[in-house]
Formats: structure tokens, sequence, C-alpha cells
């Protein structure tokens, strides 16, 4: 135990979060390793995304903490603070700065001095923008550069998120549904991205395509009703009664309810 | 792709700048004092137009409190010119009210140099001071612009009321020379055209230089999407208030200008309307370009001057039928007009874009 704590990167310990009396979350425990990719999965409402939220300071615990590389307590940081620590967040829809062109959206994403002078005396040096560029054709976005972002499509959009988060050179990166209502294709892409991200990070992914979980050899940690329900490979999870009876269950009625919508 | 390569676009920018700088220097030998005079007026609501253009088209934040900013400004100036012009004795306003002997923080005003200094400092300080207290408390949007406004109200409402120590509703006129030579002087006149020209393009460069800065990229990044600027690691708050209290300066730079051409300074110039038209002109020259923002500022004081001496009767009712045509058919103002007319083609494959980055600045501020 002594052993894993040191070499966690980011440990939640008894996080509880409430919404006006309702526990969205509730003593929760998790513990991410440097370099490890987790999946976080669980039914609807089952607190993924709050968890999420909560790392990245949107969302303030009412108790429990965040330890951040076993020193840096950064449940009570603000966000700007915890993204400067090395905190990436991905949202679950897109967000990318629409009127700004691809080029643009990376290079304010690009770690850097995010102070107003340094910023006002910031110059695009021939370094800068080979990272830019590198990154933009491991994005697969080099030929629209000059593309204002709000005309990307969906995948595109959510493949630049990604780009900006990886210049932003976080230490751990947290994402939200990636795949959401991507083509099989462009899921195929970004799981091929995902590998590419992993090797050099600690990555939390909230995933419902049990599909797309499959593809990665990983921990997955099975969240239900605020509550952490099993954590194990892919294969020790969809083992378990428990996981199945709430969490699989369930999952084919979701399917059934989305098909129809 | 961030060569500066000179394509025919550049090209027809480039010219357009040489012919309004041009103009701009050469307007004393075609204009009378009369014209000169307003033309300097309007020079100096422009840079109030450049000013709002930064906080409102390029970060999306609107004031409609801009009016205080420049009434700083202008009674910074005000009060230089009246100790002048009283000659070391009380100024007359005051002798009316009864006071004895100069407040104390008039005396420093008698200073040229304290009272730019002031005209400038103090409209950014104020514009700091309140967006420390609003933008790091995430208070945006519509909220933030009846702030603004209530701004407007506690401002008027002070100066108004402490008549012995700024003039009350006359505010302060009655003013005769600057260093000495008469302000109605032509030589007088042409000068202090020739500084707003100057001051103007001046405070064109520095926004120019602010947009197109990383700081630039930035402020649209909060404009777009303040909590995404927030999870790349961007403090939104500092941003703003910067931008806010840069915007402040400007329109107190351009107070001060407008008392040294108009001569007076009351409250009912710093008033709601007078804000609220501020805004006006960066909204029908086009909001989220610096041209745009100017131009709107000129032209359309040109135009309500042209209007109320030829229909003194009806000319409300044109500006209001201006502003009608303005808000419904061009929503990216004149300058949108001009840009959909000369780059048709480029226009055609944006269409997308236009649709998506024009929504109603409140509305999106709302939102946001």
């Amino acid at each position: 135990m002594k052993q894993r704590q040191q070499s966690a990167i980011l440990q939640c310990e008894q996080v509880t979060v409430e919404f006006d009396g309702f526990k969205a979350v509730q003593g929760m425990n998790l513990h991410l390793e440097q370099g490890e990719l987790r999946f976080l999965i669980g039914p609807n409402g089952a607190g993924k995304t709050t968890i999420l939220d909560v790392i990245c300071g949107k969302v303030k615990p009412a108790s429990g903490k965040v330890v951040f590389k076993g020193e840096v307590d950064i449940t009570r940081k603000k966000e700007h603070q915890i993204a400067e620590l090395g905190i990436g967040r991905k949202f679950q829809t897109p967000s990318i700065f629409p009127t700004m062109t691809v080029f643009e959206n990376l290079e304010i994403a690009m770690s850097q001095n995010r102070g107003v002078f340094a910023a006002l005396r910031a110059k695009m040096t021939q370094a800068d923008r080979e990272r830019i560029i590198a990154q933009m054709v491991m994005i697969g976005l080099e030929r629209k550069a000059d593309w204002r972002a709000g005309l990307l499509s969906h995948g595109e959009k959510q493949w630049l998120e990604i780009g900006m988060m990886l210049l932003q050179e976080p230490e751990i990166l947290l994402l939200d549904e990636p795949v959401a209502g991507m083509t099989d294709k462009e899921t195929d892409k970004t799981g091929e991205l995902l590998h590419e991200i992993a090797k050099s990070r600690s990555v939390v992914v909230v995933e419902h395509d049990m599909e797309f979980v499959r593809n990665f050899a990983s921990k997955v940690t099975v969240m239900h009703e605020g509550k952490l329900l099993k954590e194990g490979s892919m294969e020790e999870v969809q083992g378990d009664d428990r996981v199945a009876e709430v969490y699989l269950g369930k999952r084919r009625d979701a399917d059934v309810s989305r098909s129809t919508a | 792709m961030q060569l500066r390569t000179l394509t025919p676009q550049r090209i027809y920018i480039l010219i357009g700048y040489a012919v309004a700088a041009t103009a701009l220097f050469c307007a004393p030998l075609y204009l009378n004092d009369f014209r000169l005079n307003l033309l300097a007026k309007f020079l100096a609501f422009a840079i109030v137009a450049l000013g709002l253009d930064l906080i409102w088209g390029y970060t999306g934040i609107l004031s409609l409190g801009h009016g205080v900013f420049f009434g700083l400004g202008a009674y910074a100036m005000a009060m230089y010119l009246k100790l002048e012009a009283s000659g070391g004795r009380l100024p007359d306003f005051m002798e009316w009210s009864g006071l004895a002997s100069l407040p104390l923080f008039w005396k420093p005003f008698e200073s040229f140099g304290f009272a730019v200094a002031a005209g400038l400092l103090i409209p950014a300080l104020l514009a700091l001071f309140l967006g420390y207290f609003t933008f790091r408390n995430r208070i945006k949007g519509v909220y933030f612009t009846i702030l603004t406004q209530a701004l407007v109200i506690i401002t008027t409402t002070l100066f108004i009321g402490q008549q012995a120590l700024t003039g009350g509703t006359n505010g302060l006129t009655g003013f005769s020379t600057l260093f000495g030579t008469p302000l109605a002087g032509e030589g007088m006149k042409h000068t202090l055209y020739y500084v707003t020209a100057v001051l103007l393009i001046a405070a064109f460069v520095l926004c120019r230089f602010i947009v197109k800065s990383r700081f630039g990229k930035v402020l649209r990044a909060v404009r777009d999407g303040e909590n995404r600027a927030r999870f790349i690691g961007y403090n939104p708050a500092v941003y703003q208030m910067v931008v806010f209290s840069i915007s402040g300066a400007l329109a107190g730079l351009a107070g001060m200008l407008f008392v040294l051409h108009v001569g007076i300074i009351s409250p009912s110039m710093m008033g709601i309307v007078p804000s609220i038209e501020m805004v006006l002109w960066v909204a029908i020259g086009g909001r989220g370009t610096l041209v745009g923002a100017a131009l709107g500022a000129i032209l359309m004081n040109a135009a309500k001057s042209v209007f109320s001496e030829n229909y003194p009767d009806a000319w409300l009712f044109f500006l209001g039928l201006l502003f009608v045509i303005v808000v419904v058919f061009l929503p990216k103002g004149l300058v949108g007009l001009f840009s959909r007319i000369t780059f048709r083609k480029r226009e055609e494959s944006e269409e997308h874009e236009a649709a998506a980055a024009i929504s109603h600045p409140a509305v999106r501020a709302g939102n946001g």
C-alpha cells in the first residue's frame, strides 16, 4: 500500500460531492499510477463525469480530498491553477474556440507562460511553429490549419481538442467520452490517438462504448450510484455478477431507449 | 502559413490605411474651422470606440458605462483648463457655491502633466477596480452590463450633487487658454486637430498590436469559451481586467481631447445616453474590427450633424431609421457590408462560419 501511494500521480480519497443534498459521488476512492491508462465506466448518473469535474476543479467536493503527485492538495485550487499544474480536461462536447483558426487554437493551448504580459510579448518562434505543425500532423488536421475551428466536423473538433490538450503537455489527461457521436472510422482513429497519448501520460477516460474499451488492455473502474463498484481488468469486471446486474443489464436497456429515441 | 505575403487583399487594405491617413492630415486644407473642430471631436469619439471594441468586439463584454471613463478623462483636463483660466484665483463656480479656498484634490491639477496622467490613470484604475470585483467573481453578461449602468448613475449623481467641487449640472466650462495660447485661435485649433489625429492613429496601432498579439488571441478565446480558456490554464479574470482597464484609459484619453475641442464637460455628457450611443457607434461600424469601430464613430457623428443641420425637425427619425437598417440588415456593421461586396467569393466559402460567428452579444453573454 505504501509503495502504491508513492508511485500514484493522483489520489482521490473519500471524495463526496453533493448537489442540493443529492449525493452525486459518495466516498469515492481513485488511485491513478504514473503512466496508467484507466477507464471509468458505469451506468448513467453513476458520477463518472462528476469525479472528473472534481479532479479538474470545476466542482468542489463536500468532503474528501484530491492529491496530485502525493503532495499537492488540489481540492481547493482554481481551475486555471489545476490546469497549470498539469491536469488537462476534455469535455464531452467538443469545446474548441470556433471563431479562431485551427492553428490559433493550438497556439494558445501550447504550454507557455499564461500571464498577461507574457502573452502580450509572445512571439511565434520557429520551434513553436514546428511543434504546432507536428501536432496538426498527429491529429490529421495539417491541411486545415487556416480553417476556422467552427467549420470542422464533429470528429475533427474532438481531435483538435485532443491536440490542444497534448500541446498543453499535461501529466494527467481527463477525457470524457472521446468517441461519443463519432463514426466507426473516426472511432478507430481516436483509438489510435489514445494509444499514442497513453504511452507517455497518465490518462483517465470516461467511456460508454464497451467495444472501444475492450481494445485497450488496461484497468477498468466501475462506478455505480456515486460509489466504487469494482476495479480490475475488463475480463474481471465483465465476470463480476454485481457489475452485470447494475451496469451491463441496464446498459442493454439504455441501448434500446437510445435507438428508439 | 504565418508568412506575410502581399496578397491583393492586403494591398487594398494598406492603400486604404494610406488614403485614410492622408485624408486625416490634409483635412485642415479643405475644411473650414467649424468643420475641422467637429471632425476633431469625432476623431476623439473614434478613440472611445476603439477601446469599446477591444472589450466588446474582441472580449465579448458589453460595457454601457464608458461615458464615465470618458467623463473622468474630460474632467481631469477640464480641471486643469479651469485653473489656468482662473489665473490663480478661485474658479468662479466655487465662489458662487461659497467655497473659501481651493479643495485639496484640485491643487495638483495646476500641473498639465498631472492632469494628463490623471485623465488616463483614474479611468484605468476605476475600470480595474470594477473589473476586480466583477470578473473575479465571474459576474458577466447582462449582469455586468447592468453594473456598468449603475456605475454611470452613481457617478453622474455624485458629480451633480457635489456642485461646489465639480460645477454640478453645469459642469466645467469657461476655459480660455492652453499654455497661454487662446483655445479658440486658429493655430491652436489646427494644432489640437493634429494632436488628436496622431493620438487616434497611435491608439489604432496600439489596439492593433493588442489584437494581433497572443494576448488578443486569448481574449478571443475567452469570448468564445471562457471555461475552456480556464481549463487550458488561463485566468480569464486577469485578462478581462487588463483589457477593461486599457479600454477605460482610451476613453479617458478621448475625454481629455473632447474637452480641448468642445470647451465644456458636464455630467449629461457622461450619462446613460452618451454611454449607450458609444456602443451604437461600434455596433454600426462593425464590432470586432478596429476599422469598423473607428469609422462607425466618425460616420455616425457626421451623419448626426448633417441630418440635424438639414432636417432640424426630422433628423432623429433618420437616425433611428439608420439604426434599424443596420441592426436588421447588417449584423456585422458597415464594415461587414464592405467586406461582403469586396470579398464575395471568400465569403461564400465561409458561409457556415458567418452563421456560427454572429450571435447577439448580449444573448450569448447571457448564456455564457
